[in-house]
C-alpha cells in the first residue's frame, strides 16, 4: 500500500528486484535465521492519517495544563524572540547532519563558529566547543578533562551549593570511572572556603566544581580561589546558567580554567527538560584536551575565509577506545537558537533580561515576605533573579506548591519540606507576582 | 543551494548602537546597582549588535551554504539520513509542550507523561525488549548508559572480576570510547573477509573476565552477523551480556527484533531509525532498553503507569542513577512517537525491506566500476573499497568530492575501517528509484571521469561554494573565534 513517506511502486519494486537477482525482498534477507524472524508483524496499531496523528499528540498535549512558571532549579522561562523559532526551523539547517563535507556545509560551521566566538566572550574564556548535550553532561565532561589533564590525580571536589542534579551525573561519571568525589561543605549558602582549602591540602585533587549563582541562587565570591585551587595543581570549573554570564562576573574573569554550564536560558524553549545545550569553553592551554566538535577558521584554494571542523586528532572516531570522551555528535540547532538569540540580544539585550528577571525576583521576595508565611532564607547573600525561602511553622513545600498549582501557578521547586526555591525572568508580570503573593497570604 | 559563498559573520554586521530585541520596560526597581561590584562582570561582552531584519536575513543567506535532506539524496552510510516528516515538526513545536518547565508537578503533565509511556513501550515492542528510558540524549549517550546498565547489574551480583568488553574491529568508534568512558577495559575481535565477526575469535576471547560483547547488527559493512543466535548463547554461556548498538536498526524493521536475537541491552537512535531530524548533528535522542530483568537498573527518573491509567516518575534509588538533569530530548521524543503512529505497524514494516531493496540496487548497479569487497546481499547500507580500477589514482575522498559537484551529499568515507577505500552508502526507504538512478549515473559517470580526465575528479570539488579548505592550517594555527580572527 503507498504512504507519503515511501515512494516505492509495485513497478518500482520489480524494476529494482531484477537488478538485484532476485524474486522478492525476503531474498535479501536469506541469512536471517527463520527461526528469528518477526512472524506476524509488531502488536502496535496499524498507520494513521496525518490528520488523525495531528488530533491524537494534540489531544494528549491537552492533558497538560501549562502554569505559570516561577520554577528555576536549572532551567528558566526565558522569553524567545520570534525570529529565533523562525530561523531554526530552516530545513537547510535542520536536515543537515555533522558538516563531515565542508564544501557543502558552511552555514552549520559559520553559526557553530558564531556560537564559538559569542560564548567565549560570554564566559571569559579562550575556546569553546559545540557538542555537550545539557549542562550537567557537560559538566561531567570538565571532571573529566580535568581528571585526564592531572595524570595520575583521580579526586575531585564538588562544592555542596551545585545544583543535585548536576552533582548526581557527574557522581554517575565518576563512579565507574574509579574517580572520586568529594563534597565541600557549604557554609550560609555559598562554598566554605576554609573547607576547601583545607580538602585541597592533601594534593591529590584534579580538579574543583563551583557554581554562581548557585544551586540556591546565590551569587557566590570565588575571589582567591584561584590561586587557593592552582596552588594545589588542580583545575578551576566554574558552572553558570548562561544568561546570568550577561551582568555577573564570568568563570574567566575569576580565573577558571574551564567554563561549563546550561545554555537552555539563551531562548531555547523549556520544552519540559530538553532538548537543551550544554556549554563548555576552556582557556587555550586545554585546548587540545577538550572533548566533543570545534569548529576553526582557515582557506580554501581560492583565499576564501572558510570554516571546518578541527583539532580531530582528539576525538573518538580516530582515538577509539584512547579517547578521552565519547562525544560524537556535535549539538548543532541548539546552538544556532543560542547564536541567533545573542544576535538579536547583543550585550544591552542580555544585560536587560537580567534587569529584569532580577527586579521581578526581588519584588516577588519582597512581597512574599511581607505575608509573613515565608522569609529570606539567606537574606544577606545577594540574589539575581532565584532564591530560597523558608517557610513559616506549619506551612509545608507541598502545600505552597498545590494551592499554587490550583490557582494555575508553579511556586517553585521544593528543596525539601520547608525550603522552596523559587525564580522569576522578564516573562513574569507584576500581576502574576501580586497573584502569588495574595495566594500565599491565604495559607 | 548556493553556488557563490554567504561569507559574512554576524560579527561583521554590527555597528554599535543597533538593536535586535524588543523587551517590556518593568514596572520594579532596578537591582542590578544593588549588587557588590565584586561579583559583577569587569566590561560587557562583545556581542554583535545588529537589528532583527539582519539577523533574520544573514541566517537565511548562511543557510543556503548549507544541504540537507530536503536539499537531495543525502546517502550518508550509517547515518540514516531519511526524510524527516514536516508534522513532527508542527506537533513538537506546539506551545502546549514547549512551555512546560521540567518540574511541572505530574498531574498537570500527564499529557507528557504519555508521550513517554507510549514511546517507552512502542519501542520495547520494536526492540523485543522488556522496558526502555528516553533519558540518553545521542546514540553514543545510549552506549555510554548501557555500559553502564551493565556494569550496574555485574555489580549488583557481586562480579567485580569482569572489567572487559569485547568489540568487533567493524564497529562504530563510539563503542571502544563508550565501553572505556564506563570504565571498562576494551578487547577487539577480527572480522573475516565476509565484514563479519571471527566466532572462533570471539570464543577463544570470552571468559569470567568478559562483562558484555557490544555488536552492531547489520554491522558496519551492512552485512547481517549470520551467527548471532551462536554467539549470543557463547556470550550468555560465559556469564556476559550481549548489546545492540541500534545505530543500523533501520534495515530490521519488519524482519528481526534485537531482543528475539539474543542481545539484552541495546540502544536506538530516534534520529536515524525514528525520522527525527539532525540537525546539523543535534539534537539527538539514543533510548536505551533491556530485556526483562534489568529494568531496575535503567536510569533514573523514569515514567511508570498505575493502575489506575496515570503517570508518574519514579525517582527510585537503583544501581546506576542520573546521566541527565531532566528526562532526555522531550521535543525528540515527540516526533519519534508521532513517527511511530503515522507508520503504524503495516509502515514500518516497510521500512526494513525497503530500506534493504534501495541499498542492493544501487550496489548491484555500480558494482561492476567499484570494488566490493563483501558479496551480495547487503542490508541497507554497502561498502565500496574504492574504485575497481585503482591505477588512475583517483581515491574514495576525490569520488566524494567529485559527487558534492553533481548535486549529491557524499556517501561516508574511510570507514569502516577495515577497507583502506571504505566509501558507505546508505540510501535509507525514503528514496525513489528515480532519485537513486541519478545517484547510480553520477557515480558511473564519476567512474569514467577518473580514466578519461582524472585530474577533474581530483581536484573536484569546483561547483561548491567554496574549494578545498586548508585543514592542515586550521589544526596548526587554531583560529576558533571571531576574537583569533581579528588578532
Amino acid at each position: 500500500m503507498p504512504h507519503p513517506y515511501l515512494p516505492h511502486t509495485a513497478s518500482d519494486i520489480e524494476q529494482m528486484l531484477a537488478r538485484c537477482g532476485v524474486d522478492n525482498i525476503n531474498d535479501l534477507y536469506s541469512d536471517v535465521p527463520t527461526s528469528l524472524r518477526l512472524k506476524d508483524g509488531y502488536n502496535l496499531p496499524e498507520s494513521k492519517s496525518e490528520m488523525e496523528v495531528n488530533a491524537a499528540v494534540k489531544a494528549l498535549a491537552g492533558y497538560n495544563k501549562p502554569l505559570v512558571c516561577f520554577a528555576g532549579a536549572g532551567a528558566y522561562d526565558h522569553y524567545t524572540p520570534a525570529a529565533v523559532a523562525s530561523l531554526v526551523a530552516r530545513s537547510e539547517y535542520l536536515t543537515a547532519y555533522t558538516p563531515y563535507q565542508p564544501e557543502i556545509s558552511q552555514g552549520t560551521l559559520q553559526y557553530i563558529f558564531e556560537y564559538q566566538s559569542m560564548m567565549t566572550q560570554l564566559t571569559g574564556m579562550d575556546v569553546c566547543n559545540a557538542s555537550m548535550y545539557d549542562g550537567a553532561t557537560a559538566t561531567a565532561e570538565a571532571m573529566m578533562m580535568a581528571v585526564h589533564s592531572a595524570k595520575k590525580r583521580r579526586r575531585v571536589l564538588v562544592s555542596a551549593t551545585l545544583d543535585p542534579k548536576v552533582a548526581d551525573v557527574v557522581k554517575t561519571y565518576a563512579h565507574y570511572q574509579d574517580i572520586t568525589i568529594d563534597v565541600i561543605p557549604a557554609a550560609d549558602g555559598v562554598t566554605d572556603r576554609a573547607a576547601m582549602a583545607e580538602m585541597l591540602a592533601t594534593g591529590d585533587v584534579a580538579g574543583v566544581i563551583l557554581q554562581t549563582p548557585n544551586y540556591y541562587g546565590i551569587l557566590e565570591d570565588f575571589d582567591g580561589f584561584a590561586d587557593l585551587i592552582h596552588g594545589s595543581k588542580a583545575l578551576m570549573i566554574v558552572n553558570s546558567h548562561a544568561s546570568t554570564l550577561g551582568v555577573i562576573k564570568p568563570a574567566g574573569q575569576w580565573g577558571a580554567d574551564i567554563a561549563v554550564g546550561e545554555a537552555q536560558s539563551l531562548g531555547i524553549p523549556l520544552s519540559y527538560g530538553g532538548p537543551y545545550l550544554g556549554y563548555m569553553c576552556a582557556t587555550r592551554a586545554l585546548m587540545r584536551k577538550m572533548p566533543g566538535r570545534i569548529v576553526g577558521a582557515t582557506t580554501d584554494e581560492n583565499g576564501q575565509r572558510v570554516f571546518v571542523l578541527t583539532l580531530q586528532a582528539r576525538e573518538q572516531h580516530i582515538r577509539r577506545e584512547k579517547a578521552t570522551s565519547n562525544i560524537c555528535s556535535n549539538q548543532g540547532l541548539m546552538t544556532l537558537y543560542v547564536g541567533i538569540y545573542m544576535s538579536l540580544m547583543g550585550a544591552a539585550g542580555l544585560r536587560e533580561v537580567n534587569r529584569l528577571s532580577s527586579s521581578n525576583a526581588h519584588a516577588l521576595a519582597a512581597k512574599l515576605q511581607a505575608t509573613g508565611k515565608m522569609s529570606l532564607t539567606y537574606p544577606d547573600k545577594p540574589f539575581l533573579n532565584e532564591f530560597v525561602m523558608t517557610l513559616a511553622d506549619g506551612i509545608t513545600s507541598a502545600q505552597v506548591l498545590n494551592v499554587l498549582r490550583d490557582n494555575g501557578i508553579l511556586a517553585g521547586v521544593a528543596i525539601d519540606d520547608n525550603h522552596l526555591l523559587i525564580a522569576a525572568t522578564e516573562k513574569r508580570t507584576n500581576d502574576e507576582i501580586n497573584a502569588y503573593a495574595s495566594i500565599v497570604k491565604t495559607l | 543551494m548556493n553556488r557563490k559563498l554567504y561569507d559574512k559573520l554576524i560579527f561583521e554586521l554590527s555597528k554599535p548602537g543597533r538593536c535586535g530585541y524588543s523587551l517590556p520596560h518593568g514596572d520594579n526597581d532596578d537591582t542590578l546597582a544593588q549588587l557588590p561590584a565584586g561579583l559583577l562582570r569587569l566590561d560587557a561582552p562583545a556581542l554583535p549588535e545588529v537589528d532583527e531584519p539582519t539577523v533574520v536575513r544573514h541566517y537565511n543567506n548562511q543557510s543556503t551554504n548549507n544541504f540537507g535532506v530536503d536539499t537531495g539524496f543525502y546517502p550518508l552510510g550509517s547515518c540514516t539520513m531519511k526524510y524527516n516528516p514536516k508534522i513532527n515538526e508542527l506537533l513538537a513545536s506546539d506551545s502546549t509542550l514547549t512551555a512546560l518547565h521540567p518540574q511541572q508537578p505530574v498531574e498537570t503533565v500527564q499529557g507528557v507523561l504519555e508521550v513517554y509511556w507510549n514511546l517507552q513501550r512502542a519501542l520495547s515492542e520494536i526492540g523485543g525488549m522488556a522496558d526502555f528510558s528516553l533519558n540518553p540524549f545521542a546514540g553514543a549517550h545510549g552506549e555510554l548508559t548501557g555500559m553502564l546498565v551493565i556494569r550496574a547489574y555485574h555489580e549488583s551480583r557481586n562480579d567485580s572480576a569482569r572489567r572487559r568488553v569485547i568489540i568487533p574491529n567493524s564497529a562504530h568508534g563510539t563503542n571502544p570510547a563508550s565501553a572505556t568512558i564506563a570504565g571498562y577495559d576494551v578487547v577487539e575481535v577480527q572480522s573475516l573477509a565476509d565484514g563479519t565477526v571471527d566466532v572462533e575469535d570471539l570464543k577463544s576471547k570470552l571468559d569470567e573476565t568478559v562483562a558484555a560483547v557490544m555488536m552492531t547488527n547489520p554491522n558496519t559493512a551492512g552485512m547481517f552477523e549470520k551467527n548471532i543466535p551462536e554467539i549470543a548463547s557463547m556470550v550468555h554461556a560465559a556469564g556476559a551480556l550481549l548489546y545492540y548498538d541500534g545505530a543500523n536498526l533501520n534495515p530490521m524493521l519488519g524482519i528481526v527484533r534485537p531482543g528475539d536475537m539474543g542481545f539484552d541491552v541495546m540502544h536506538i537512535n530516534l534520529h536515524k531509525t525514528f525520522s527525527t531530524p539532525h540537525g546539523g548533528g543535534g539534537p539527538g535522542s539514543g533510548p536505551v532498553g533491556v530485556r526483562a530483568g534489568l529494568e531496575q537498573f535503567l536510569p533514573r527518573p523514569h515514567v511508570v503507569k498505575a493502575a489506575d491509567g496515570s503517570f508518574s516518575i519514579n525517582c527510585d534509588d537503583c544501581s546506576l542513577g542520573r546521566v541527565s538533569s531532566w528526562m532526555g530530548n522531550f521535543s525528540v521524543i515527540v516526533k519519534a512517537l508521532a513517527y511511530i503512529m503515522t507508520m503504524g505497524n503495516d509502515g514500518l514494516c516497510q521500512v526494513g525491506p525497503l530500506a534493504t531493496l534501495n541499498a542492493n540496487y544501487v550496489m548491484n548497479a555500480l558494482n561492476d566500476l567499484y570494488k566490493q569487497p563483501v558479496a551480495g546481499p547487503c542490508k541497507h547500507e554497502f561498502v565500496f573499497d574504492g574504485l575497481a580500477d585503482k591505477s588512475t589514482g583517483v581515491t574514495t575522498l576525490n569520488v566524494a568530492k567529485r559527487l558534492l559537484d553533481l548535486g549529491f551529499h557524499a556517501p561516508t568515507i574511510y570507514f569502516p575501517l577495515l577497507f583502506h577505500e571504505s566509501l558507505m552508502v546508505e540510501p535509507t526507504e525514503t528514496e525513489s528509484i528515480e532519485t537513486l538512478d541519478n545517484f547510480i549515473a553520477a557515480m558511473r559517470q564519476i567512474a569514467i571521469e577518473a580514466h578519461e580526465t582524472p585530474e577533474l575528479v581530483k581536484s573536484a570539488p569546483h561547483d561548491t561554494p567554496m574549494a578545498h579548505p586548508d585543514e592542515t592550517e586550521a589544526a596548526m594555527n587554531p583560529r576558533l573565534t571571531y576574537s583569533d580572527l581579528c588578532k
